[in-house]
């Protein structure tokens, strides 16, 4: 199942807000669902949430940057984190995630110029009895090989 | 012909195709007209195994595993819902060697219950400690929790009775219970197995800790890593509030507790307590100056307990059967058990909980089987990215606060990562210390700078460039961070950076690769994995 991800709607995005403004510290909760919403947090996001939590934009975009989770710009159509925490290093990580960086052309953090997938580092999954470990468009998968990443990759391809 | 079908919904178990096998199970029952309901139970934790397919029989559960999507056609040939024998047939779950010889009292129903089902968690002894705890007065369950000598879980070891006490003696018209279920460490994933496969016994921990305390309302905060977690999460909370357990009248004792479960940001610093309520406050994850501790100035300002998921899961079996019955377990000053991770490069990685004590080698050989590539273990790091990296010469260091301490380790989640000998430990302290800048929060000087400047001392030593000066400068780097950090990030970064110095320094004195070599392990069978 590719990514949520849309082009950006003030009118969702205002009632998404309104969905999780009276919360007690709302701002978490909020850009996790613009960016559900979204596939991203457009700039145009943050004066419509300073404004709902009564903080600055500088409050607003300050915790946007802080976070790793948090992107600014839209993602590929699907997203791959590969781990690269002790646990999946003792596994070779390190090799799969090159060998998937030259098949695709793009490096941990980047998108392929087709847009079809985002590169993300991420540090456990809390899979390390089955190292090396990946998510795929939020699927865990556990011992993945270079061999068994060109699957998962080709398999993702095809029903694109 | 009817049967009860138990497939983990495990991320763990997932991971390695246990959603197509239920689909497979569900479709096969379909063809062949039999009436199998199917449980998505969570890992009894024998991850080799996965996906561990029961099967309910009047002799008890029946294993097979690891399952492949396309084997349950032939497990239903064989007639595996009476648990008949099959190439995959393990026998009976209870009588696997490795689950047998564990002391499972967090994890007592861990894999065995339905998650979402609360009659199955009250049917398992679920909620007895909550009905214990409303006949005590706040003291006495605080009194209990401290008498049982639980320590914190989550890595730092405090003793949670102390914690609980500050909070119920620290007058507020507001509390919290916040439980820290920012599992960041890497080899760790016991709150991950338990979130998923018992939900109720952490919402039941925290209702008697909110209780105990005076605190009205909860907050579980979950890594956005742990999507699966999340989910039963929320769901079980609902199902425990639709039950009457969580709400303005909890369990009809009049007294009020509810939980919010909130999803974290990838930021590893938000395991640290004082980043975690930052976080939930709606601000970036940086750690706050203590004093005062959380404890009397904690989330939006008010008392609150923060407590891992662990120590909180706890708690019913300390309040169910009595300190004195949880006490008896462990050495020294750590009492209880510890869950321990098996992790990286080791053959059979799993879930072990048993008493504080056993030593690291009887957890790696005896429980773990060695490597998992057969090639000679270099060395093993505990506690996660923070802690120390030990040779083969200290794994007679028994699991146990203290004794790791002794030896500049820590035991911290009980995570444990093996290496094997294709490991260059020069690359593995240079990476602590890219941790450390990656993930630092920037408040401290020590941490925020320090870790930089770790990571290219390092690169100069790898290079060797003036080496001999550089190692001391590491050195006197090492004690600034342990001296000068507010938090345990940049404080105990200089475990596993100078720990991998001072035993492996024969990989400090040579060119290391450009970039690390993965360990040479060749691909274990596939075919378990059923999403091919």
């Amino acid at each position: 199942m590719p990514q949520t991800s849309g082009t950006w709607n003030e009118n969702r995005a205002v009632s998404r807000i309104r969905e999780l403004e009276h919360l007690p510290g709302a701002l978490l909760p909020i850009l996790h669902a613009l960016q559900e919403e979204f596939g991203y947090i457009d700039k145009a996001a943050i004066p419509l949430v300073a404004e709902a939590l009564n903080i600055s934009h500088a409050e607003v975009y300050g915790v946007i940057g802080f976070y790793h989770d948090f992107r600014e710009t839209p993602p590929g159509r699907h997203v791959l984190k590969m781990c690269r925490a002790e646990s999946c290093q003792s596994m070779g990580c390190d090799k799969t995630i090159q060998h998937v960086e030259r098949r695709l052309g793009a490096k941990l953090g980047e998108t392929t110029e087709d847009a079809s997938f985002t590169l993300e580092a991420v540090y456990c999954l809390g899979l390390c009895a089955l190292s090396p470990a990946v998510m795929l468009d939020g699927q865990p998968y556990g011992r993945v090989s270079s061999e068994i990443a060109d699957f998962l990759i080709d398999n993702t391809q095809r029903r694109a | 012909m009817s049967g009860t079908v138990y497939i983990p919904g495990d991320a763990a178990a997932v991971a390695m195709g246990a959603d197509a096998v239920a689909r497979a199970v569900a479709e096969q029952a379909a063809a062949r007209r039999l009436d199998v309901s199917i449980v998505r139970n969570g890992s009894r934790g024998l991850f080799w195994l996965e996906p561990l397919v029961e099967v309910a029989t009047p002799q008890g559960r029946i294993a097979y595993g690891p399952v492949a999507a396309d084997a349950v056609a032939s497990l239903f040939d064989a007639g595996f819902l009476s648990g008949k024998p099959h190439a995959k047939c393990l026998g009976p779950t209870e009588e696997i060697p490795y689950l047998k010889r564990q002391e499972r009292l967090t994890f007592a129903r861990c894999g065995i219950i339905d998650p979402l089902s609360l009659s199955d968690y009250v049917s398992h002894g679920g909620y007895r400690g909550l009905e214990r705890a409303l006949k005590l007065k706040p003291e006495a369950i605080v009194e209990e929790v401290a008498n049982s000598g639980l320590r914190g879980r989550g890595g730092a070891g405090f003793p949670t009775g102390i914690k609980w006490r500050t909070v119920l003696q620290t007058p507020a018209a507001q509390k919290y219970i916040v439980c820290n279920a920012d599992e960041g460490d890497s080899g760790t994933y016991a709150d991950r197995m338990i979130m998923e496969g018992d939900p109720f016994v952490l919402i039941e921990g925290m209702t008697i800790a909110g209780i105990a305390v005076g605190a009205t309302s909860g907050y579980i905060y979950v890594r956005s890593e742990y999507p699966h977690a999340i989910e039963i999460l929320r769901r079980a909370v609902s199902i425990a509030r639709e039950q009457g357990y969580l709400g303005p009248n909890v369990a009809d004792s009049g007294k009020a507790f509810d939980i919010d479960v909130r999803m974290g940001a990838g930021a590893y610093i938000c395991g640290e307590e004082t980043a975690l309520l930052e976080s939930l406050e709606g601000k970036r994850g940086q750690i706050r100056f203590k004093p005062p501790v959380p404890a009397i100035e904690g989330l939006f300002g008010k008392p609150t307990v923060v407590n891992n998921v662990i120590s909180l899961a706890t708690v019913p079996i300390v309040l169910d059967k009595g300190a004195e019955y949880y006490r008896e377990f462990g050495m020294g000053k750590s009492r209880g058990t510890l869950t321990i991770q098996l992790a990286g490069n080791i053959k059979y990685g799993g879930l072990v909980e048993k008493a504080f004590g056993l030593t690291l080698r009887e957890a790696i050989y005896d429980f773990g089987g060695g490597t998992a590539s057969g090639r000679p273990l270099r060395a093993v790091q505990v506690g996660g990215p923070l802690g120390a990296y030990f040779p083969e010469s200290l794994l007679d260091t028994p699991l146990d606060y203290e004794a790791f301490a002794a030896k500049k380790g820590l035991v911290g989640h009980g995570g444990i990562v093996v290496f094997d000998d294709t490991v260059n430990m020069a690359r593995q302290g240079r990476f602590a210390m890219e941790f450390c800048a990656h993930e630092s929060c920037g408040k401290c000087t020590p941490c925020r700078i320090g870790s930089t400047r770790g990571v290219e001392v390092i690169d100069r030593i790898i290079a060797d460039e003036d080496r001999e000066s550089n190692l001391a400068l590491l050195n006197d780097l090492c004690e600034l961070l342990t001296d000068g950090s507010l938090c345990a990030l940049g404080g105990l970064t200089p475990f596993p950076v100078l720990s991998a110095v001072r035993y492996f320094p024969e990989d400090f004195a040579k060119p290391a690769p450009a970039r690390p070599a993965g360990a040479s392990f060749p691909h274990k069978s596939t075919e378990t994995q059923s999403w091919r």
